[in-house]
């Protein structure tokens, strides 16, 4: 097990190369340079001399292959590099919103398993009931309704028109604050939760061990508690993984849209006046999280499934 | 001899259906099953055998349903019991085995635990209590390495271990009767005789009475004292196995046995093939619908 996850671990180097590698080409084709979106007083843009001094200072007029030498070997010293904007290392920056990020993302995941697993399971119980008709219904609604009209909504109904919580900012970590966001953030895993474990529980429900099962006289109850809930689990926990892995990079426009200080907002900041090294950490950082979920979602893959062994 | 532990009378089970009749599956079925008896029950796929199996357990799924019919049980209709008594019943009393026991075991429990199960459902012991006796159990049911086995997964074991196992499970509160639903088919030849030794043996030792139910002939004529012979539905002939497999009585069971290979016997010699079976019997004729159903204890 220790063997698997280390190599598993190791193997993530290339995948973060690859990455690293990547947006290096995206910002070399991309127009516009953090010198040129700076202006200098008024509204006039900078002079040639004084772009050309800028780029120089942040060693953006060196070829690109070397500029990605460069960063790399100052990534192998876990050095992120420096903001082009605030001079700040980037790892300082986001050591400051990480905590935000994850709170957001880690709430909007509690929200979707508290309600949607065990949504799924009663529908799953009564197929073709209200109950089960209404949380389709509700889970193919929340599937494809774009994340920041929710937010919106949400923000229009709870916060102008009932006041009763902040529409926006992070509100030195205050739970009312966290609300609005982790639901506009959370519907939609919760919906594609719901619609997995339901039809993980028919499916389970129907195999021919649950024939055994009740021929050997177990109640309701006694059956899943002995023979569904981790069959069900085995066939949910890749979709929860992936959920919890994208999450993070997903909470881009709803932090945007809640002022939330998290990675998503402050990349998307950097996006628009090229602070390329900022952009460059922020997108390491979510890639990471998504790998690292990966491996925890295979190694608890291992754990509730005997059949699955880890090499 | 007192009267039979099972008797069925006028089981009939359909789908039902909005515009018009249920499409029936099984017609007006009745026979009884005596303690510790084998009773056989043959016919070909889709003749309603399992079904029949299945609704004495309760355990059809929908949209099959159980339309008419009663099965006493020691005075009460299990046809009719609540679901609650019925439980009680299941695996304790009544226990079933099934074909496939690649997949009647749960894939993410341990073989000795899926055991113990009966033993706190039906026995009130704890887990811990329940743990040896399923080893006991595995032992019973002549398991090698019993205890290395109780802690195995389905998955580790061969086919005809993992039937060992829903036997065990099926005998471990000795019931008064055991469904058999082609125990044998899905396994080897050799690990077949092996199996049905082991359900004859046990059964004759704890007094349990066996319905067994298989297409298989030979496995019937081994096994069973007496036979009930389906088609379309309907148990055409009752017999003593004896007199059945000596004197075959109703023209579908004649072409049935009459299809038997013989070693040494080519296909074209004399014999019917089992393909012709089909085009030789009429089923709309009136002899089809006879049906020959001895009592008890006829002579051979």
């Amino acid at each position: 097990m220790g063997r698997y996850i280390l190599r598993r671990l190791l193997q993530m180097i290339p995948t973060l190369l690859a990455v690293a590698a990547l947006i290096f080409l995206i910002f070399s084709v991309l127009p516009g340079s953090f010198a040129g979106t700076m202006t200098g007083g008024g509204r006039r843009a900078l002079s040639p001399e004084l772009v050309a001094q800028i780029n120089a200072q942040f060693g953006l007029d060196k070829p690109l292959p070397v500029r990605f030498w460069d960063y790399l070997v100052r990534l192998a010293q876990f050095d992120l590099g420096t903001s082009f904007r605030t001079r700040e290392p980037v790892v300082d920056l986001i050591a400051a919103r990480i905590w935000p990020s994850l709170q957001l993302a880690l709430s909007a995941m509690a929200l979707a398993v508290t309600v949607g697993i065990p949504l799924g399971f009663l529908a799953a119980m009564r197929p073709g009931s209200l109950l089960d008709s209404i949380t389709m219904i509700g889970a193919v609604s929340g599937l494809s309704m774009p994340q920041f009209w929710l937010g919106l909504l949400l923000m229009y109904v709870f916060a102008l028109q009932l006041g009763w919580l902040p529409s926006f900012g992070y509100g030195d970590g205050r739970l009312r604050n966290l609300i609005l966001p982790a639901i506009a953030l959370g519907f939609a895993p919760l919906a594609l939760l719901a619609r997995t474990t339901r039809a993980g529980v028919l499916e389970v429900m129907g195999s021919d061990h649950i024939r055994t099962a009740m021929a050997k006289g177990t109640s309701p109850a006694q059956m899943i508690r002995w023979h569904v809930l981790r069959n069900v689990m085995v066939l949910i926990v890749t979709t929860l993984g992936l959920q919890i892995g994208s999450l993070l990079g997903q909470a881009l426009v709803i932090e945007k849209l809640f002022s939330w200080p998290g990675l998503g907002s402050l990349m998307v900041d950097s996006v628009a006046i090229r602070d390329i090294p900022v952009v460059q950490g922020t997108i390491l950082v979510i890639v990471l999280w998504f790998l690292v979920i990966n491996v925890l979602v295979d190694v608890i893959y291992a754990v509730i499934d005997p059949r699955i062994s880890l090499r | 001899m007192s009267g039979p532990l099972l008797d069925i009378r006028g089981l009939t089970i359909g789908i039902p259906n909005r515009s018009g009749p249920p499409v029936q599956i099984v017609r007006d079925l009745s026979f009884d099953i005596l303690p510790g008896e084998i009773f056989g029950l043959v016919g070909e796929s889709g003749s309603g055998k399992s079904a029949s199996a299945l609704a004495l357990m309760g355990l059809n799924r929908r949209p099959l349903t159980t339309l008419r019919g009663q099965a006493l049980y020691g005075g009460q209709d299990l046809l009719a019991m609540s679901r609650r008594s019925m439980r009680k019943l299941r695996g304790d009393r009544i226990s079933m085995i099934f074909q496939e026991p690649m997949s009647a075991l749960n894939p993410l429990a341990r073989i000795g635990r899926q055991i113990a199960e009966m033993f706190v459902l039906h026995r009130g012991l704890s887990w811990s209590e329940a743990g040896p006796k399923a080893v006991e159990a595995l032992a019973a049911v002549q398991v090698p390495d019993p205890e290395g086995r109780a802690r195995a997964y389905p998955h580790q074991l061969s086919g005809g271990l993992r039937q060992r196992v829903m036997i065990a499970m099926a005998m471990a509160c000795g019931p008064d009767l055991l469904i058999a639903d082609e125990p044998t088919t899905a396994l080897d030849v050799t690990v077949q005789a092996e199996v049905l030794r082991l359900i004859r043996g046990l059964c004759e030792r704890q007094g349990t009475a066996v319905l067994l139910i298989s297409h298989d002939l030979g496995v019937i004529a081994q096994m069973c004292q007496r036979v009930g012979v389906m088609a379309n539905g309907r148990l055409l002939e009752l017999r003593d196995a004896k007199a059945l497999f000596t004197d075959p009585r109703h023209p579908y069971t004649q072409g049935l046995l009459a299809a038997l290979p013989r070693l040494g016997s080519r296909a074209t010699e004399g014999r019917h093939r089992l393909a012709d079976l089909d085009m030789a019997i009429d089923r709309d004729a009136p002899d089809f619908a006879a049906t020959y159903l001895c009592p008890r204890g006829e002579a051979a």
